[in-house]
């Protein structure tokens, strides 16, 4: 039955990040124990990605507070501003474009990095020396990968929500209360929303980092085959992101 | 003439490795003796780097063994594989140098792994390795900015930088000019003795690597056609073996790709 070979070949496709993943789980204990190599890589996959990062949240911020403040001023309820934009950032918007951003300019940048290394034998080279990739190189970007998200879906909130973002809209210059802005945020988000947030930003972070490595380890070592590789790894990404948020945001808002 | 082979390292048995449906050997018996220099010869795409990654373990035969030191390569563990590749480097065609690190840290990169010592003494022992290939000069610049003969003293220098009993060479004199080609070969057979290593060249070669091994083995189609030392293979009386070390576009070896249809069938097929 032809219908079946997709369904056969992506279950299998399945089973092998299943089994690579848990590869990488039992390389992580090693790969702690050599932190350097850890910062190196929060610095490659977080500090880089920084100014995309800042600048996202920042317009994004700006924008949900023009829509906003044209919806809610019809109804008088202008001060409620912040908690809009707020509640949108922390709760979706957040988690879910950091992790696109994030995807698209981290996640590219480990899976093309992986495949080249595996491409020009500098991995099998390390295999003959003794040394595991899985531990040398896998591990500490993965590791790196899940620190990195939740830091970077907090700074892409703060920049939406307040410094350039919603509060250079709203109130500098739509004219929204200061005191409203805030004293609305602080009455209406609550701890559990910055939990979730956190909690989705991990899984996403975890998401992407093994997608991207998977790919990368497992790129044919040709200059197509890392192409297909970091497309691979943006595509898959995205889906899986947006999946996985349905997923949490029903399990979290029931 | 066998060589000698109450002193071997590697003992290859009944070699069978397959591609899919390509069969790439089948059945051959290699015997690479310790402290010499053995040569692998044969066509391009007869599988001798397949050869080197067998014996590293990179990949599983088929059927047959391959026992280094006496130990069967393919029966260990991955853990039990890694102290075993502490005992033997390979050198890849392209150096498979990290891109990242200079050649100081490339060479540095097995010491810091796999031991404990001091900062100046690995320091030293860089430098000693350095010196030994002729790129001491050289050890603060990037993959990226030396020539592809240094990228192959780099490499080498690095294999050696664990002593190692064993180092396998896949195609170290491509593409080198006959500078780097001179400098190669004489560091290849210097390094072994002055080391006591154990050297493995696969190469398609010929006349350069016959003036530095001990041994040669010419395999084809999956099959050793011919072993002995230099002077045995020169005066071969295989079609195949005369072939390959007189360089002649057609013989045994076909310089036409094998098709399952014929010319006149292939170009009639078209206007059917």
């Amino acid at each position: 039955m032809n219908f079946l070979t997709p369904a056969t070949e992506g279950l299998r496709g399945l089973g092998r990040a299943t089994l690579f993943l848990l590869t990488i789980l039992a390389a992580i204990p090693g790969a702690l124990l050599r932190p350097r190599l850890i910062i190196q890589q929060i610095y490659s996959v977080g500090n880089l990605s920084l100014i995309i990062i800042i600048i996202s949240g920042s317009f994004i911020g700006m924008v949900l507070a023009l829509q906003g403040y044209r919806t809610l001023v019809n109804f008088g309820a202008a001060s409620s501003l912040g908690v809009l934009v707020a509640l949108s950032i922390v709760r979706e918007l957040g988690p879910v474009v950091t992790g696109l951003l994030f995807a698209g300019r981290a996640g590219t940048a480990l899976a093309a990095e992986i495949g080249l290394m595996k491409a020009t034998d500098q991995l099998a080279g390390m295999e003959m020396m003794a040394v595991d990739p899985i531990k040398r190189v896998i591990a500490p970007r993965f590791i790196a990968g899940l620190i990195a998200m939740p830091l970077l879906v907090s700074i892409f909130s703060m920049m939406a929500i307040g410094i350039a973002g919603g509060h250079a809209i709203g109130v500098e210059l739509l004219g929204v209360d200061d005191g409203s802005y805030w004293s609305q945020i602080n009455q209406s988000m609550h701890g559990g929303d910055i939990r979730d947030m956190l909690i989705k930003s991990s899984v996403f972070g975890l998401a992407i980092s093994w997608i991207a490595v998977y790919q990368g380890y497992h790129a044919a070592p040709t200059s197509e085959g890392v192409s297909r590789a970091t497309t691979s790894t943006v595509v898959v990404s995205s889906l899986a992101i947006l999946a996985l948020d349905f997923v949490l945001t029903a399990f979290m808002f029931r | 003439m066998n060589p000698d082979t109450s002193d071997t390292l590697v003992r290859v048995r009944s070699l069978r490795f397959a591609f899919g449906p390509r069969v790439i050997y089948d059945g051959i018996d290699i015997d690479i003796v310790r402290g010499k220099v053995t040569a692998i010869l044969g066509p391009s795409g007869t599988g001798k780097t397949t050869l080197l990654r067998l014996i590293g373990g990179q990949w599983k035969p088929s059927s047959g063994s391959i026992e280094f030191d006496g130990i069967d390569v393919h029966a260990q563990s991955r853990s039990e594989l890694f102290e075993l590749r502490k005992r033997m480097g390979l050198l890849f065609q392209s150096g498979a140098l990290l891109t990242d690190l200079t050649v100081f840290e490339n060479v540095a990169f097995p010491l810091r792994e796999h031991t404990k010592l001091p900062e100046s003494m690995i320091r030293d022992l860089v430098l000693m390795k350095l010196e030994a290939v002729g790129l001491r000069g050289a050890a603060a610049l990037y993959p990226e900015q030396i020539s592809g003969g240094m990228a192959r003293r780099v490499a080498l220098a690095r294999a050696i930088a664990l002593e190692p009993e064993m180092i396998m060479y896949d195609e170290p004199f491509t593409g080198q000019d006959p500078i780097s080609m001179g400098v190669l070969v004489r560091l290849i057979r210097g390094l072994n003795q002055a080391l006591g290593l154990t050297s493995v060249i696969v190469t398609h070669d010929v006349e350069d690597v016959l003036k530095i091994a001990d041994y040669v083995y010419v395999i084809s189609g999956g099959k050793v056609l011919d072993h002995g030392t230099p002077d045995e293979i020169r005066n071969s009386k295989s079609a195949l073996v005369s072939q390959f070390l007189n360089g002649e576009a057609d013989g045994p070896v076909s310089f036409h790709y094998k098709s399952a249809t014929t010319y006149e069938q292939d170009l009639m097929a078209g206007r059917a």
